[in-house]
């Protein structure tokens, strides 16, 4: 658990980062830190490890104030990553995930075997531990900077804008990889990001920061999005928050239903009806538009691209995408293993949310 | 033709043997390049450090190199000379002058040059100073360390020649004397075997710093590194033209 008490941070220019924070981060959750640039989010979390002193306040880590040891042991308790990775360009990955193990005086042996161990767990390949940081990708840096911030283990974790230097794609697997790592490890982990996407998909709980370094909403991610505080949290979290509140909505009421299927190399004649194609293992591979001429056997050139899929038993707002994207208007529903299940419309959606709603009430 | 001047004098075997033949002559030069850049080292490398990493000082160091760098050398060896009465210290001190400011400027750039994603994390996970410097900053120093170390020594070697313009040894020696009895050969002979020289330590150096620089930033300069090598070969032969000069004016006012 961290607490803040009456924090502030005033630097020597006269400048308030923090103004007065009060905020207690629990044991074992995911707490983001988002706001506009300038708002202290990035200020208060290096104040946990010291790495800014306290201007006034006290801030306590699992009971106990930061400022009782001196700052490098302090640290070394604390795992920290930070926006570019800041991996040591002369080290292997390997020993740069070794590196607070080594620190802590264990055996280079030893050190290297946990960090081994590591590479694993946040899905890197054994045989990256020889290379040098300058030969990975941007996202195999992050999740080595995240393996280093693990490897002795910190019941705490600092993360400032961990991903916000990855392309799109990639931050949504080290989001999803952060998520699956902490079902696992059960850390206190802290994180900062200026992107509302991202405090509302990984965080349990999430703080808005406004100018100035004011607290100005500490909610679940769902609350934020329904019962924004005031006006410049509503504007922060965007105008498209209806829409995704609704990754907060569950969907498992929605009946879905069958549409007619095919499978590549299938004769087929012509119908009025999209037809959606299967592979072998009966994932989607595309539709076959109504009224198509393809006469004969179904290839893939004949297909057009079907849209997202919506995976059973996640939240609504992937069911909405999957009947919106669709050209058929029809939402592909898929089971774990990404197999065909089912078709929905967007209309079917939209009645669940709407009785959901009448059910709130 | 003074080349064929050069051919014939080089080719003469007396002037390879004895205290004041060209291997006598080499191993003298050698001996107050290597002496004077390694004290330079002993001073510009814990300076250049101190500096780097506290940040303390900084305008001090710059104004103070730029100090010494507009130092004559000719000059500087010569009041040396006439203030010790005379020996090998004080032509050494003027090399040593010469050698600090590159060794000094490389240091405080090598360290300067960290990324400060890669400080921060060090910090960040709990490094003392102490580690930080010795396990991270001057590792990933060693690049701009080595160049400076380099420059210096391409330095010195072009101006070790003045050792001979207060009497001692080098192979300032046949320059020198050359001009005074007018046998350009010999001069041209000096001057080129200067540069061969310079070449060579060069090569030596840079063999060193494939072994001192970390693997890891070896794969990061790559054909950066590269081209910056080739235009360090080049130098000795600009600063053995302005040396030449000097001592051509010197030579002929004496």
């Amino acid at each position: 658990m961290i607490e803040f008490r009456a924090v502030t941070k005033r630097f020597d220019d006269g400048t308030v980062a923090v103004n007065h924070l009060d905020l207690t981060v629990d044991a074992g959750t995911i707490t983001v830190f988002v706001g506009p640039s300038g708002c202290g989010k990035t200020t208060s979390l290096r104040m946990v490890n010291r790495m800014i002193d306290a201007t006034s306040g006290t801030i306590l880590v699992d009971g106990k104030d930061v400022r009782s040891a001196d700052p490098p042991t302090l640290r070394r308790g604390i795992g920290y990553v930070i926006q570019q990775a800041g991996l040591f360009p002369h080290r292997t990955v390997l020993d740069n995930v070794a590196t607070v193990p080594l620190l802590f005086g264990w055996t280079r042996r030893k050190a290297r075997s946990r960090a081994a161990e590591l590479l694993e767990l946040v899905g890197l390949p054994a045989s990256l531990g020889k290379r040098y940081p300058v030969q990975l990708s941007g996202g195999q840096q992050q999740r080595v900077g995240v393996a280093r911030a693990l490897a002795a283990d910190p019941p705490v974790l600092l993360m400032d804008e961990p991903f916000s230097a990855v392309d799109p794609v990639v931050r949504e697997g080290l989001q999803d990889e952060l998520l699956r790592l902490q079902a696992e490890l059960d850390k206190t982990i802290v994180f900062v990001t200026h992107d509302i996407d991202e405090a509302v998909r990984i965080g349990e709980k999430v703080a808005v920061f406004r100018q100035g370094g004011v607290l100005a909403q500490y909610a679940p991610p769902a609350e934020l999005l329904a019962r924004p505080a005031d006006d410049f949290v509503a504007h922060f979290v965007g105008k498209d928050r209806g829409y995704r509140a609704l990754s907060f909505v569950d969907a498992s009421g929605v009946e879905i239903r069958e549409v007619a299927t095919a499978s590549i190399g299938d004769a087929v004649s012509q119908a009025s009806d999209w037809r959606l194609v299967l592979d072998d293992g009966r994932q989607p591979r595309g539709w076959l538009p109504a009224g198509s001429t393809v006469d004969g056997q179904v290839t893939e050139d004949g297909l057009e691209p079907g849209g997202s899929l919506y995976t059973l038993g996640t939240p609504v707002r992937g069911a909405l995408d999957a009947a919106l994207s669709s050209p058929s208007g029809l939402g592909v529903v898929v089971d774990e293993e990404g197999r065909y299940a089912g078709v929905l419309t967007a209309r079917q959606v939209l009645d669940l949310i709407e009785a959901q709603r009448g059910s709130r009430r | 033709m003074i080349f064929a001047d050069m051919v014939t004098w080089l080719t003469d075997p007396s002037h390879w043997t004895g205290p004041g033949g060209v291997p006598a002559r080499v191993a003298e030069h050698l001996l107050y390049c290597v002496l004077a850049v390694l004290a330079a080292g002993l001073v510009g490398v814990p300076l250049g450090m101190f500096v780097g990493h506290t940040g303390r000082g900084s305008v001090l160091l710059v104004g103070a190199s730029n100090v010494l760098r507009a130092l004559p050398t000719l000059g500087l060896v010569s009041i040396l000379y006439l203030i010790a009465g005379g020996g090998t210290v004080p032509v050494l001190l003027g090399l040593v002058v010469l050698a600090i400011p590159p060794i000094l400027a490389g240091t405080y750039a090598g360290l300067q040059d960290v990324d400060r994603s890669v400080v921060d994390a060090a910090k960040g996970m709990g490094m003392t100073g102490r580690q930080l410097l010795w396990r991270v900053e001057l590792p990933n120093s060693m690049p701009l360390l080595m160049g400076g170390v380099r420059s210096s020594m391409l330095q010195v070697v072009a101006t070790a020649g003045v050792a001979a313009f207060v009497g001692l040894g080098g192979l300032g020696r046949p320059l020198l004397d050359g001009l005074r009895v007018l046998d350009y050969g010999q001069v041209v002979s000096g001057a080129v075997l200067i540069a061969l020289l310079a070449v060579l330590l060069d090569l030596v150096l840079a063999g060193a710093q494939k072994l001192v620089v970390p693997r890891g930033l070896r794969l990061i300069a790559g054909t950066a590194g590269r081209r910056r090598t080739q235009r360090r070969v080049e130098e000795p032969v600009q600063e053995l033209v302005t040396t030449g000069g000097q001592q051509e004016t010197g030579g002929t006012r004496a």
